[in-house]
């Protein structure tokens, strides 16, 4: 009996896993493998993989990262202790990434913790509200938030009328990282949001209760216990932020090289498959290392007491 | 600043002004902290409803008090605004004789056991309990022996590095207690700290409850619904309806000497016999009860001949027997229906339109069913004036 009881059940988590783990496997864990035969591949004529292996992709991303201190002043001041093409565009990807996720972050708590404090009818709604711009294509907002900011779009114009100098926007950093912010903050609000609805504000009372300010309540009580929807709506937005293409694209004009539009200039424009590759898979690994190291801090945070 | 001293320049305040003639009694002179806890004239509106409808009362030092009443009755708003987690729309509460007007609740000297005991579930047991302490700046060492006392206190010392969820309903509660007591509050407010226990459990801790007070020598101001919890445990119980407080007194005198008819009818059993007042003479007073049967009882305040009035007699107190006693209140009755419950049977009896419940002691051991009465049957009803209570209405 219990020995059917266990291959019946046995095979309905594989009945359940499947569809899904064929998927996985097919059209993520392949290509994946693909990738990383590809990257230590090397280039024929057309720019395409071929033999022999060689570990050339890799060393060109490192070659010329040499031990070069400098301190500027330019943007603020600025401490360097290496050089190096490829080094300076995987940092500047995390950087302008991480400062994207936390501008998210400080636009979407706000909104969460609004909306999770509404009745249930407009907590739907508001839901519903936060939902909308995914029913338009990403490319074409982006269009239309270019447009926002063109030289004589709606800000400029309103600007001008002001009688105040025109902004120059579009095709700055500044322009991506609106871009970044707007197309994340979704996927900031949405976990936050789940997290906050969740929360049970007598542990607040309970704080103030037992001798803690609004601040000291906040951060010993409400950080640890909402921040699984912190976590997830950080990564949830730094890691599209950091491969993005589209907007590096639309709203930086190429101008602002991150690292997901260099890889998809080697897919494209430079046809040099292989060294994509190992970018992407380079790339790959520092995002996951981040990750797992962004989860642990999380986890510690919450036992992190007395 | 001793009270004597306050009363004297508070002749001239407008709060003075404003409470003279209502119902709250200015205690005798004495120390300022004669009460622990107290409120003048309170009242807390939420919109166009009135939780708390001008309240008044002081809760003596080292007291197990506690805040009676049906749910919506402004209890536990009460007790919310004693905390500081709301504040009076007017009136004024005093904690050991200082006005607390919108200090937040983390500089009050008071702490609270939550309903739902509100235990931090990222902290272990005595990062919960040692939470005050370290929010106050106490050191390490002195946390950690603290804490150690808290958890013998209520009984939980090899429980410290468990998290609540892995701990029962009853041990969580007590967690709670200790994470509150830990801190050593002037007074300590418990908002229905039995309620998520089961019956049995709750019985234990509603003496444990009892005993701990006496031993910390803290005030406890405990809201209840359950009368009999409020009974068992208190020094005094104060019973709201609405938003008002209808009474305050030991459990005794609500018992025994309840006021009006809500507070009779809230706190234990009792029969309601309703009429007019025909005379009144000295301590009792005699009601007509459908034209026809008097019934004589203690009058209770405002009772005077000609008003509507109830009578009001606790089903242990009224008697069946089979020839009339001469008796005032003995009349024939039909017996309507028994209920044998073990240690009494309860007789629920018929006198004209009126239904009359007679709880009857089992003090003799029997297995013969003719001891008892049977439905149908006649039978006498009898009980002492000095047991039933008119009740102005």
């Amino acid at each position: 009996m219990i020995q059917t009881f266990r291959e019946r059940r046995s095979l309905r988590i594989a009945g359940l896993m499947g569809p899904g783990a064929f998927w996985l496997v097919v059209f993520f864990l392949i290509p994946l493998l693909i990738m990383a035969v590809i990257s230590f591949l090397s280039r024929d004529q057309f720019g395409f993989p071929a033999p022999p292996f060689t570990l050339q992709n890799y060393q060109d991303i490192v070659k010329d990262i040499r031990f070069n201190p400098s301190i500027s002043l330019e943007g603020g001041l600025t401490v360097r202790l290496f050089d190096g093409l490829y080094l300076e565009l995987f940092w500047r990807s995390i950087w302008l990434s991480l400062v994207s996720t936390i501008i998210t972050l400080l636009i979407a708590f706000p909104v969460a913790l609004f909306m999770s404090r509404l009745s249930r009818r407009y907590r739907n709604l508001a839901l519903f509200l936060v939902m909308i711009p995914f029913w338009t294509n990403f490319l074409v907002r982006t269009y239309a938030l270019q447009f926002i900011l063109r030289g004589n779009g709606p800000i400029n114009t309103l600007l001008r009328a002001l009688g105040l100098e025109p902004l120059d926007l579009l095709f700055t950093p500044t322009a991506v990282m609106i871009g970044l912010v707007y197309g994340n903050l979704p996927f900031m609000i949405l976990p936050l949001y789940t997290s906050l609805e969740k929360f049970d504000w007598t542990m607040i009372e309970a704080a103030n209760d037992l001798g803690a300010n609004t601040l000291r309540a906040f951060q010993r009580v409400m950080l640890p216990l909402i921040s699984p929807g912190l976590v997830a709506g950080s990564i949830l937005t730094f890691v599209p932020a950091i491969g993005s293409y589209i907007t590096v694209e639309l709203m930086g004009g190429g101008r602002t090289n991150m690292i997901g539009y260099a890889i998809a200039q080697q897919f494209s424009a430079s046809v040099n498959w292989p060294f994509g590759s190992a970018m992407s898979l380079l790339m790959m690994i520092i995002v996951t290392i981040a990750a797992v190291l962004y989860f642990r801090s999380g986890r510690g945070e919450q036992r992190a007491v007395l | 600043m001793p009270y004597r001293f306050r009363i004297i320049t508070s002749v001239a305040s407008p709060v003075f002004e404003r409470n003279r003639g209502r119902q709250f009694s200015i205690p005798e002179a004495g120390a300022l902290s004669d009460f622990a806890v107290e409120m003048r004239d309170v009242s807390k509106v939420f919109g166009d409803v009135v939780a708390v409808d001008h309240v008044s009362m002081g809760i003596r030092q080292k007291e197990f008090f506690a805040l009676l009443g049906p749910s919506g009755c402004g209890k536990t708003t009460s007790l919310r605004m004693i905390a500081g987690f709301e504040r009076p729309t007017s009136g004024e509460i005093y904690i050991d004789g200082k006005a607390m007007g919108s200090t937040p609740p983390f500089h009050r000297n008071v702490n609270t056991v939550f309903q739902s005991y509100a235990l931090f579930p990222h902290m272990t047991v005595e990062q919960n309990v040692g939470f005050g302490l370290e929010m106050k700046g106490v050191s390490r060492s002195e946390i950690v022996r603290r804490v150690g006392e808290a958890l013998e206190l209520v009984r939980l010392p090899q429980l410290a590095k468990r998290y609540p969820r892995q701990m029962s309903g009853g041990q969580q509660q007590r967690v709670a207690l200790a994470r509150a007591l830990v801190n050593r509050p002037k007074v300590l407010l418990l908002d229905e700290p039995l309620g998520a226990l089961d019956a049995k459990l709750r019985k234990e801790m509603q003496i444990e409850l009892k005993t701990l007070q006496r031993e910390v020598g803290i005030t406890f101001v405990f809201v209840t619904h359950d009368q009999e919890e409020a009974l068992t445990m208190s020094d005094r119980i104060a019973v709201f309806s609405k938003g008002k407080v209808l009474q305050i007194g030991t459990p005794l005198e609500i018992y025994e000497r309840p006021t009006t008819r809500f507070v009779a009818d809230f706190i234990g059993e009792t029969n309601f016999l309703e009429g007019k007042v025909k005379e009144v003479n000295g301590e009792f007073a005699r009601v007509v009860v459908n034209g026809d049967r008097s019934f004589v009882g203690r009058a209770m305040e405002g009772v005077r001949p000609g008003i509507d009035a109830t009578v009001s007699v606790r089903p242990e107190k009224v008697q069946l027997i089979e020839q009339p006693d001469g008796s005032p209140n003995c009349y024939e009755v039909q017996v309507h229906s028994i209920a044998y419950v073990g240690s009494d049977t309860r007789v629920l009896v018929l006198l004209g339109s009126n239904q009359l419940g007679v709880w009857e002691q089992n003090t003799v051991s029997t297995l013969d069913p003719n001891y008892f009465f049977k439905p149908g049957e006649k039978a006498w009803l009898t009980f002492r004036p000095e047991n039933a209570l008119v009740l102005a209405q």
